[in-house]
């Protein structure tokens, strides 16, 4: 209780001071308070619900950069298709403006409908170090602390490594990315990384419950506690606090760098991943590589009030951007992990189904998995197996 | 900078043959050597760590001696001590000559069959700053920081060694790995240092790449990298991947490089206590770093040969040691190697 008072104390004094903008720190101790009186008890089940107007939803799009826009386009016709009963509020963000109006409005947007679906907005690091990755800001406003990917292999797609089902989950607001950074003296800089007790534990009880939910056997946090004794240490800590709660699980650690070694010789010994955000990045990358790429695997973030689905790699795509040979995989599986959230499982079923079916029996891929398919081409036989397949689309 | 090998005499090597496996992968590297009449005297050193006068722990000062004097050093695996109350013997070893550069080239070995065939790339990693510094605080109680440092200098430093590297090995493209997306301030310095040193290398070409795009595609086509060049943690966890794509740290060689023309080969596989002692070990990744250290010298002849005596060993599938496949004992092994060597004159 005394520490809980001290915090109390600290933040009402550092407030002032730096008027919350500098963002994270302010933020994390603000966190502190909330989140431990609420920590046990959200779920996913427990999210208000979204916008749902005359039995329509309404989600955020953010179209974004490279190939975001003819992507979403594509989602949306998918929908249209189908019927599914989600309009879509198109918030567009500018990554050539050095203000933060745009990024503020998407943000706004979000919070009014509470679940978004978007591109990845493109980060000019020619700006000035004060413009901010608006994809992290995105992230960080929002709260959206747990990215889930599932790496599947799926049968028609190639790869050097068969049999891999891993589910990760990685920290999404701290760690690496809390944005703090300084140049203390000319020609030195420094970058902090921030761990904390709440953001671990928190992130650790989603890992285990969406484990327990999803029947999976094993957690393994991957972590550099041997050089990071108190930041990873930490993390580490909280790790085992909360796995102690769910005897049914095993928990296991294990070093990033043999972590990344391990996956490319036998990646089929991981069932469930925890960790902080750099190696999130680095580990959630390899895995969709070793499922065939970028184009094929979708990603969640989600918060405990809001949810933002994208592909899970988040690349920009500059280069294959308007050539029609993107692979409308991925986005489209993120859409259909939206339509789960929002409860519409027959039109997510429906739609997955036929995605699947189409990268499975048809054989039908694009450039990036070997095949010579276009985007179109591709969405259009997704599009004929919906229709075969469900009532749906023909009543109207 | 590779050493003139002087007036055809010998050359001093300082060695360290560590602990578990180390003395005896260090022998057969010696008998390797021996049967390829390569101009190397051995020096042989312990480095477990003495407290100096002041209470600060040091390397021996006669192993300390050797280094300077030589330059050059061939190191086994080293024992990590815990609750010994002194740091770990790299990290030491690592402050004590400045070994500011790890170099790991990861070139596929033919023979020993893994999901990823032709790889032929480098990494350069920068081993004094970055995420490893050291520094951390708690904050508040449940709230810690750790500290990454970027220094213009450092930057500079590992970039030119990388263009250096890329033009005396004959390799044609350099690329920095980066985070500079996120980490605006930090990586950006680093990646603004390697812009600048690429322009006194236009014969090399330089490109920049996100750490999760090179991460993405490593595991699809790591045939596209040649050499990369990055700050401390990313080479850290990119080195292993490069390593696991080849086979592991049983076979791959590796070298740091110092201040003042230092450098010290190693084999980064543990210690393997399990099988100390019994004539199981693996030399390849010693022996490759050792082949590291001859092309570093100046020694390609030798360096070539006995490369390739091993290679085609492995290759043949014969008399491969345990963790390679096979049955063989160590002594086999590096019986065969020399076998090949004298073949090959």
């Amino acid at each position: 209780m005394a520490a809980h008072s001290a915090v109390l104390s600290m933040s009402k004094i550092i407030k002032p001071f730096w008027g919350g903008h500098l963002g994270n720190t302010v933020k994390v101790f603000g966190t502190t308070l909330t989140s431990h009186r609420n920590k046990s008890s959200l779920t996913r089940e427990n999210i208000p619900p979204p916008a749902k107007y005359g039995g329509r939803h309404t989600v955020t799009l953010i179209p974004g950069d490279g190939i975001g826009p003819e992507l979403l386009n594509h989602v949306r016709e998918v929908f249209r298709f189908s019927c599914v009963p989600v309009d879509f509020e198109v918030v567009h963000v500018n990554s050539a403006v050095e203000t933060e109006d745009d990024i503020n409005n998407a943000i706004t947007a979000i919070r009014r409908n509470g679940v978004a679906l978007k591109g990845n907005i493109e980060t000019k690091h020619t700006m000035a170090p004060s413009v901010k990755s608006r994809n992290n800001l995105l992230r960080t406003s929002l709260d959206l602390y747990a990215n889930v990917m599932h790496c599947q292999s799926l049968p028609g797609v190639q790869t050097r490594h068969k049999n891999i089902d891993i589910m990760i989950i990685r920290e999404n607001t701290e760690g690496e990315y809390s944005s703090l950074e300084h140049e203390s003296v000319s020609g030195v800089v420094e970058s902090l990384k921030i761990i904390t007790r709440n953001n671990s534990l928190r992130i650790a009880d989603y890992a285990f419950k969406l484990a327990r939910e999803k029947g999976r056997r094993r957690v393994t946090a991957v972590h550099k506690a041997n050089i990071m004794k108190l930041g990873d240490g930490l993390f580490l800590q909280c790790c085992r606090e909360v796995a102690s709660g769910y005897p049914d699980i095993t928990f296991d650690s294990m070093i990033v760098d043999n972590t990344t070694m391990q996956l490319v010789s036998k990646p089929q010994q991981f069932d469930v991943m925890v960790m902080p955000n750099l190696y999130g990045n680095v580990v959630s990358n390899v895995c969709a590589g070793l499922v065939g790429g970028p184009g094929l695997v979708p990603g969640a973030n989600y918060g405990h009030v809001y949810a933002v689905f994208e592909t899970a790699t988040r690349n920009t795509g500059k280069s294959i951007a308007n050539r029609n040979i993107a692979n409308p995989t991925a986005m489209l599986l993120a859409s259909c992990m939206m339509l789960d959230h929002l409860k519409l499982y027959d039109h997510a079923s429906s739609i997955r189904n036929a995605i699947l079916n189409t990268m499975n029996e048809t054989r039908l891929h694009t450039a990036d998995i070997g095949g010579q398919g276009t985007t179109s081409e591709v969405v259009q036989t997704i599009m004929r197996f919906i229709q075969s397949k469900g009532q749906l689309t023909s009543e109207y | 900078v590779p050493v003139a090998s002087g007036t055809g005499g010998m050359q001093t090597v300082t060695l360290i043959p560590g602990d578990g496996i180390g003395p005896e992968i260090s022998s057969a590297v010696m008998k390797i050597f021996e049967t390829a009449k390569a101009p190397i005297r051995w020096e042989e050193r312990n480095v477990t760590a003495i407290k100096g006068p002041g209470g600060r722990w040091m390397i021996p000062p006669d192993a300390k001696e050797s280094m300077d004097k030589s330059k050059i050093g061939l190191k086994g695996p080293l024992k990590t001590p815990i609750a010994a109350g002194h740091p770990s013997m790299n990290l030491l070893l690592r402050k004590t000559f400045d070994l500011y550069a790890n170099v790991r080239p990861c070139i596929s070995i033919e023979g020993y069959k893994t999901p990823y065939t032709d790889v032929n790339l480098v990494t350069i990693r920068e081993n004094t700053e970055g995420e490893y510094s050291g520094i951390e605080h708690v904050i508040v109680d449940g709230v810690v920081q750790s500290i990454k440092l970027i220094t213009e200098d450092a930057s500079r430093r590992i970039a030119e060694y990388a263009f250096e590297y890329a033009r005396n090995n004959q390799r044609n493209s350099v690329t920095a790995v980066h985070k500079a997306n996120i980490m605006r301030m930090s990586d950006g310095l680093f990646l603004r240092k390697c812009r600048e040193v690429a322009e006194n290398y236009k014969d090399i070409k330089f490109t920049e790449m996100y750490l999760d795009t090179v991460c993405l595609n490593m595991v699809q086509d790591p045939t596209q990298f040649d050499v990369l060049v990055m700050p401390n943690l990313y080479g850290d966890i990119l080195s292993d991947l490069c390593a696991g794509l080849i086979g592991g740290l049983g076979v791959t060689p590796s070298g740091n490089i110092g201040a003042n023309g230092v450098a010290i080969f190693e084999s980064v596989h543990g210690t393997a206590p399990d099988i100390a002692g019994l004539d199981l070990a693996n030399p390849t990744a010693l022996l490759l770093s050792a082949v590291m250290m001859l092309r570093h010298m100046g020694l390609h002849d030798y360096g070539n040969k006995i490369q390739t005596a091993c290679f085609d060993t492995i290759r043949d599938k014969k008399v491969l040691t345990k963790d390679l496949g096979g049955n063989s004992k160590c002594s086999e092994f590096t019986a065969d190697i020399c076998r090949r060597i004298q073949d090959l004159d």
